[in-house]
């Protein structure tokens, strides 16, 4: 049993850039880690995988991406080296192998019980990630048994498939990402599309997420924007983080072949059922990408830098088959494998204390959870909407910990 | 932003509020929508709307609503009402048509007019038992909305696609629906 001041759990770059923050202001704490550092990134990301943010913009407090490729991304196995040299580089107190079995409240604040240790904290971090769980829709259990499904935790390559037709299910960056490149591998690619962010990969000769950051977008604040709710559930947007910047939306996919499908709705026996809402969920990508364009060319206007850019454009609009069928047969279709890119949740099975809301999700306000001395770090639209990407960790650890520190220290007081 | 006052006739600050109240009372947000229906004579019936389920208690329209169905005389009937699938381009109309003017609002666009034609396509093969291969219901549903008011064509478009996120019929009509039938 150990009594210590602040406990983290998680050592991915959210948990690590809580700990920078915590020794900057001297607080004693110590990281739990299930596993290695950056264990998700080591051990639940597709091989082909790349981050969606450009180099130049992948950074954590106090440190940055320093290589000579600024307008590339990082690979998987690149992301994970970064986030060793940065642990190496603050010197976190990270304990690996340390799972966390179950956190309950304590007159002292937690107890936390791993596999092999027990600790006493006033203050929790919560940086466990947001992408722990598969998430399905309910009627996926309806697949038929002969059917393969994987979902995008497991999924590592096309190989992995069985030969033959695929349907994948969901676009947003996850979903268009395995498309593309199942389709590529040979094996034709069906995709189920419900509501989803289409983005260009560059614009105006930027990168579409510099260009959202310079111009403010991501830093939008919680408390600033309309409907938190939904901006917290917007899914990722179509993006891919390749050499040769290509932008991969719906129209992309098309050209290649893969077939485009509404959204999953319902299986019955053979047959699965897509919405026809599929030209109203492409209009609504359409606009919205419209809309952000716009404010882009406006800030651009506004600041007089028309000579830095190239000049705006407008995108093909999202084409949509006049009538695309409704009813899919796994077997006449000869559909080999399901892949459900539906989402991902959090795991908080081990987190003993009533704040979960009616979805499973930490009840919280910028990171401060509804529960005294309990904090989250890595979710989605915590601080602000860049909250997603690496660089999104620093504004959002930052705020977390000075609630953090002076929490510790009124009660210190008290 | 304008400062003229934008007034659709929709209390929007109202449907933020019940948004808000049934967020934290999920319960309350369970409404079960009724109608009932007696045979008249010949494919002619008679429908009516009256009481309703929802905030937790039994609710009711300020009156019972009526509404007649029957077959045109092309299809050998006396034509005393709608067609039972002109009532759903109706409900599909009244629907969307009730979403773009409550997103206008919130949105600060003033409407002038909003008008909306459906036409809703079918093979009576399907029906009329001719072909299996046909289905009973439309193959299709067009939609077409002439809007008027103080916005540009791309916000006019975006109430549009707005409403039909949010529509419930556009959701009863876009895809599946278990649909079970007792009798007696």
């Amino acid at each position: 049993m150990r009594t210590i001041d602040c406990v983290i759990v998680g050592a991915g770059h959210s948990g690590l850039a809580a700990s920078y923050f915590l020794q900057e202001s001297g607080i004693e704490h110590i990281i739990l880690e299930r596993g290695e550092i950056a264990h998700s990134w080591k051990n639940e990301r597709w091989d082909s995988m790349r981050l969606l943010t450009p180099n130049h913009q992948v950074r954590l407090p106090g440190f940055r991406y320093s290589g000579d490729n600024p307008d590339g991304y990082l690979t998987v196995a690149e992301t994970v080296k970064f986030i060793e040299e940065y642990a190496q580089f603050i010197n976190a107190p990270v304990l690996c192998n340390q799972e966390v079995l179950s956190v309950d409240s304590n007159p002292l604040g937690f107890s936390i019980v791993t596999n092999n240790d027990e600790y006493i904290t006033p203050s929790l971090v919560v940086a466990s990630g947001a992408c722990n769980l598969p998430s399905f829709p309910p009627c996926a259990e309806k697949l038929p048994e002969s059917i393969p499904s994987i979902h995008p935790l497991e999924y590592r390559n096309p190989e992995q498939l069985p030969p033959g037709k695929v349907l994948v299910v969901g676009a947003s960056a996850t979903g268009v990402q395995l498309a593309h490149e199942i389709h590529t591998s040979g094996k034709p690619v069906i995709l189920s599309v419900a509501e989803h962010v289409r983005l260009p990969r560059v614009y105006r000769s930027k990168d579409i997420l510099w260009l959202m950051e310079t111009v403010g977008i991501l830093d939008e604040r919680y408390d600033e924007i309309d409907d938190l709710v939904r901006a917290r559930s917007i899914p990722s947007p179509q993006l891919m983080g390749t050499p040769d910047r290509k932008t991969i939306d719906l129209n992309t996919l098309s050209d290649m072949g893969v077939q485009i499908r509404g959204q999953l709705m319902e299986i019955r026996g053979n047959e699965v059922l897509f919405s026809g809402s599929l030209k109203n969920h492409c209009e609504l990508a359409d606009l919205k990408m419209n809309r952000l364009l716009k404010t882009i060319d406006e800030w651009i206007n506004e600041k007089g830098l028309e000579a830095k850019f190239d000049e705006p454009e407008r995108f093909a609009e999202t084409r949509v088959e006049k009538s695309p069928p409704l009813t899919l047969d796994l077997q006449k279709e000869n559909i080999q494998s399901v892949i459900w890119a539906t989402g991902f949740a959090p795991d908080y099975r081990w987190l003993n204390l009533p704040i979960l809301d009616r979805k499973g999700r930490i009840r919280h306000q910028a990171g401060v959870a509804a529960w005294p001395g309990l904090y989250l770090l890595g979710a989605t639209f915590m601080t602000r909407r860049k909250s997603t990407y690496i660089h999104g960790a620093e504004d959002d650890a930052r705020e977390v910990c000075e609630h953090l520190t002076a929490y510790l220290r009124k009660r210190s007081v008290a | 932003m304008t400062d003229t006052i934008i007034d659709n006739g929709v209390n929007v600050g109202a449907l933020l509020d019940a948004r808000e109240a049934l967020t934290s009372a999920p319960e309350a947000g369970k409404f079960t929508w009724e109608a009932s229906c007696k045979w008249i004579n010949g494919t002619h019936s008679r429908s009516t709307c009256e009481a309703f389920y929802g905030l937790g208690e039994k609710q009711s329209h300020k009156q019972e609503f009526t509404f007649e169905s029957d077959h045109p005389e092309v299809l050998a009937a006396e034509d005393n009402g709608a067609t039972p699938v002109e009532l759903v381009l109706v409900g599909l109309a009244s629907c969307l048509t009730a979403g773009v003017a409550a997103v206008a609002q919130r949105r600060d666009i003033q409407l002038k007019s909003v008008k909306s034609t459906l036409k809703g396509s079918m093979d009576l093969a399907g029906i009329l038992g001719i072909d299996s291969d046909i289905r009973n219901g439309f193959d299709g549903i067009h939609v077409h909305f002439e809007i008027d008011a103080d916005a540009s064509s791309d916000d006019i478009r975006a109430l549009v696609a707005q409403s039909q996120k949010r529509s419930a019929v556009f959701d009863i009509v876009t895809n599946p629906t278990q649909v079970t039938v007792e009798v007696n």
